[in-house]
């Protein structure tokens, strides 16, 4: 049986387990340190050059 | 407020606001696709798309959620094209590492975008959205034209898919590569952008 939208099983762990947290894997920082990762990135000269164009079409 | 008449400090404000979410629409690009050079195409097509629409956009609504809109369109459309073949820049996740707390293997970030990768698109976004991006169901249900319930399934699928994958170390190669996956992808995808028409990127 699957019980997609079932997230409960959070109530019970709350005790400092955090190890085991189910609704917070130990991935989930990483899915945003990499988003994060990107977003920190120097923006590359194309984009700037790009941005400066717009200028000039409007 | 639509209007097609944009006075110079509003189109100053666009144009200063599209340059401050550049970084983020490359961040979900690069999610989205995995290449960073065609990640940054899709970025440069979303920006020239967005400039060329922006009497549409609303003044004082959410330039990352517009643009994002934009930029998921933008990156079905090449999908369907068969532009992106899921191919990875290995180099460039490999550097960098993550060491959750409390782990003892630490996750290379590299795997985690593989496996991200491996998801039906739709799922991907979805955890993309709200996991990485932060934003709230109701906004990642509004960008990605569907309902709040079908977003959180969708992240709850991808999350507990992600969770198995980086558990048990069983990462699939880059699916996309098998035909019959690539076909079932392409089949998602239309069910994904079938729903887009109800998306029009004002909001």
């Amino acid at each position: 049986m699957h019980t997609d939208g079932d997230r409960r099983k959070g109530d019970a762990i709350d005790s400092g387990d955090s190890k085991k947290k189910r609704d917070n894997p130990g991935w989930a920082d990483g899915l945003r340190q990499l988003y994060d990762s990107v977003v920190e990135e120097p923006l590359p000269d194309s984009f700037k050059e790009l941005l400066s164009k717009l200028d000039d079409k409007s | 407020m639509a209007g097609p008449e944009r006075t110079a400090s509003e189109k100053a404000d666009f144009k200063r606001e599209l340059t401050e979410v550049v970084p983020h629409l490359r961040a979900f690009a690069r999610g989205l696709c995995g290449r960073p050079d065609m990640a940054d195409d899709l970025v440069q097509e979303t920006l020239l798309k967005a400039w060329a629409a922006q009497e549409r956009f609303e003044p004082g609504t959410s330039m990352r959620a517009w643009t994002f809109v934009i930029l998921r369109n933008a990156y079905l459309t090449d999908m369907r094209r068969n532009r992106f073949r899921g191919e990875y820049d290995e180099n460039v996740a490999e550097r960098l590492l993550t060491q959750p707390a409390g782990q003892e293997e630490p996750i290379h970030l590299s795997d985690m975008h593989r496996a991200l990768l491996t998801l039906p698109p739709e799922r991907r976004e979805a955890l993309l959205l709200v996991g990485a991006g932060g934003f709230s169901y109701e906004e990642a249900a509004t960008i990605c034209g569907c309902a709040v319930g079908t977003i959180k399934s969708r992240v709850g699928r991808a999350r507990a898919a992600l969770s198995a994958m980086l558990q048990d170390g069983s990462i699939p190669q880059r699916s996309i590569e098998d035909d019959a996956a690539h076909r079932a992808i392409l089949e998602e995808l239309d069910d994904v952008a079938a729903g887009r028409g109800e998306t029009s990127p004002t909001r």
